[in-house]
């Protein structure tokens, strides 16, 4: 349920993301999903990529500010109120989302977040059976 | 008017044979009482007796801004504790401040060298004297207040900021000279319109503006902006505060007050003594000075020394509008900053890298910072939150160590221009 995700610091400037991209690109490194959060100063882009440590590796010689965090990562069903419920397990217990996005995965409907308290929101995952993903879950595909 | 005519007016050979005197009696007093200055000069090799007029004072040691840092706080004081009535405060080139220290005798002479200053602006014992200078360890709030007391005028201690009470009270107490650094004049006048107030609603006549230097188009456009006559006044709080030196009606040059402050125009480079007309940096030895009297206190303030005669009848000598600087200081909205001081501060947050640029601009007439710095990957993290707060943080850490409100940008790591020799470490983009 832990996946790893890049966080890569993006000045806000024209054409920065699509440098970033453009060194994945050339490392052969594949976008499982992405989401960028943007500020008043600055970008953050979030991603799981097929090869995170290589993926990091080559943005750090590129000068770029990567950094890898663990989130968890869990799958949904694709039905209405899936995410609610899920989400009401954590608020219920007084569990905090910092940010949360969510991507399909083939078949799948694929939930990753980032909570206050990760320690406490495994316990929360595995007292509802809630159902983890793993990183070999996001390979299987490719 | 003249406030001091037998001083102003005197002939340069009396003033000569004063600053002598005071010479000789300033070095007996800090070789007797200042052991930095016993040391510097038994390690020049000069004794109190080489001293016999104004012309040995080349002999004497210089005096930097590091000598008042390494001796903080009270080093270089020459007189006991229990002389000393007030202390003032400017920054220093890293975290620690420089302190001064007056007797009651240094107040009584500032409080002269300042009247001689506001009636050379041409200011009345009539006049309503806003003092929108900072009140604090800052010298220039509380130094012209106590110099238009001296005059006899009325002094409405304002102090710096609050721009809509500021107009406010300049149109209801009918302020007549408003003293504050020439920026901030400029943005009042500007603000009128917004406050709803025009010229008519204000009775102002003169200016008095200084602690940052401002070009001879600048004074102009704020004649011109208040319909009033402006005047600049120079000082350093090392060697008084505002007071030492301030321009007359005719704006040729500022005429110091030298039989308490003797320049000397000095090479940037070898330190000798400049012949009158060539510029240099600018040197002050204070002559009456009891609280911390400084011997050849270099300021780094580029200018040129005229002693011709003034039309308006004064013998003193002046010094050429400042322009530059021969260091890195930088004055904002008033206050010095040496970009090593932003060093220090990153340095001891460890927060971030120690690599940083520093823009400074001036958007409605007021000095802004902005001080990008490389994020350090060790620190990057996964919310916006947690990365806003860095920077919040930081700014937080730079406002308490400098009093000045710095906008902190997070960037990259490298994309700070790395330059061959000395670092470029400020852009300003400031026209003044």
């Amino acid at each position: 349920m832990k996946i790893r995700q890049l966080s890569v610091f993006v000045e806000n400037k024209t054409g920065h993301l699509n440098q970033i991209l453009a060194v994945l690109a050339r490392n052969n490194i594949n976008i499982i999903a992405l989401t960028l959060a943007d500020s008043i100063d600055f970008g953050l882009l979030r991603m799981l990529v097929s090869d995170a440590e290589k993926a990091a590796e080559a943005l750090r010689t590129e000068n770029f500010t990567v950094r890898i965090h663990e989130v968890l990562s869990l799958e949904l069903e694709g039905v209405p109120g899936s995410l609610s419920r899920v989400l009401n397990h954590f608020s219920d217990n007084g569990i905090a989302i910092e940010y949360i996005y969510a991507f399909s995965f083939g078949s799948k409907s694929i939930l990753v977040m980032r909570p206050d308290n990760t320690e406490k929101a495994i316990e929360i995952i595995q007292k509802y059976q809630l159902k983890p993903i793993y990183e070999s879950d996001l390979k299987a595909q490719l | 008017m003249i406030w001091n005519e037998e001083i102003e007016c005197m002939s340069s050979s009396e003033m000569r044979k004063l600053q002598s005197e005071r010479l000789k009696e300033l070095v007996n007093k800090v070789y007797q009482n200042v052991e930095f200055y016993r040391k510097k000069m038994d390690e020049k090799g000069v004794r109190p007796s080489d001293i016999r007029s104004i012309d040995d004072i080349s002999k004497l040691p210089f005096t930097n801004k590091t000598d008042l840092r390494d001796n903080y706080p009270f080093g270089l004081f020459a007189a006991p504790m229990k002389e000393i009535v007030r202390i003032h405060a400017s920054s220093g080139t890293t975290g620690k401040p420089t302190t001064v220290g007056y007797t009651k005798k240094d107040i009584e002479n500032w409080q002269e060298v300042l009247a001689r200053c506001l009636i050379m602006s041409g200011v009345t014992p009539e006049d309503i004297v806003q003092v929108s200078f900072g009140y604090g360890l800052f010298t220039g709030g509380l130094g012209i207040h106590y110099g238009a007391e001296n005059v006899g005028c009325t002094v409405v201690p304002i102090s710096a900021g609050n721009t809509r009470r500021q107009l406010q009270l300049m149109s209801d107490f009918g302020s007549t000279v408003l003293a504050c650094t020439p920026s901030y004049a400029l943005h009042l006048a500007d603000a009128m319109s917004e406050f709803g107030y025009s010229l008519s609603d204000m009775k102002l006549k003169t200016g008095v503006f200084g602690a940052e230097p401002f070009s001879e188009n600048m004074r102009l456009e704020l004649e011109k902006k208040w319909g009033i006559k402006a005047f600049d006044i120079y000082g350093l709080s090392e060697i008084m505060g505002p007071g030492v030196a301030n321009d007359c009606e005719f704006h040729d040059g500022l005429h110091i007050h030298e039989d308490h402050f003797f320049p000397e125009v000095v090479d940037p480079k070898t330190k000798e003594p400049l012949p009158d007309g060539q510029q240099g940096e600018l040197v002050f030895t204070t002559l009456t000075k009891e609280g911390i009297p400084l011997l050849r206190y270099n300021t780094h303030d580029l200018t040129t020394l005229n002693r011709e005669r003034c039309e308006c009848g004064r013998t003193l000598v002046r010094m050429k509008k400042i322009t530059g600087r021969s260091d890195d200081m930088l004055i904002i909205r008033g206050v010095n900053l040496f970009p090593s001081q932003i060093e220090q501060v990153l340095l001891e947050m460890r927060e971030t890298s120690a690599h940083y640029m520093l823009y400074v601009d001036r958007e409605n007439n007021l000095d802004i910072l902005e001080l990008k710095v490389e994020l350090d990957e060790t620190k990057m993290v996964d919310t916006i939150k947690d990365l806003m707060s860095l920077s919040r943080k930081i700014e937080h850490s730079l406002h308490s160590a400098l009093g000045l409100s710095v906008k902190v940008t997070l960037v990259e790591p490298k994309s700070i221009p790395r330059s061959e020799g000395k670092a470029v470490r400020v852009i300003d983009n400031r026209k003044i």
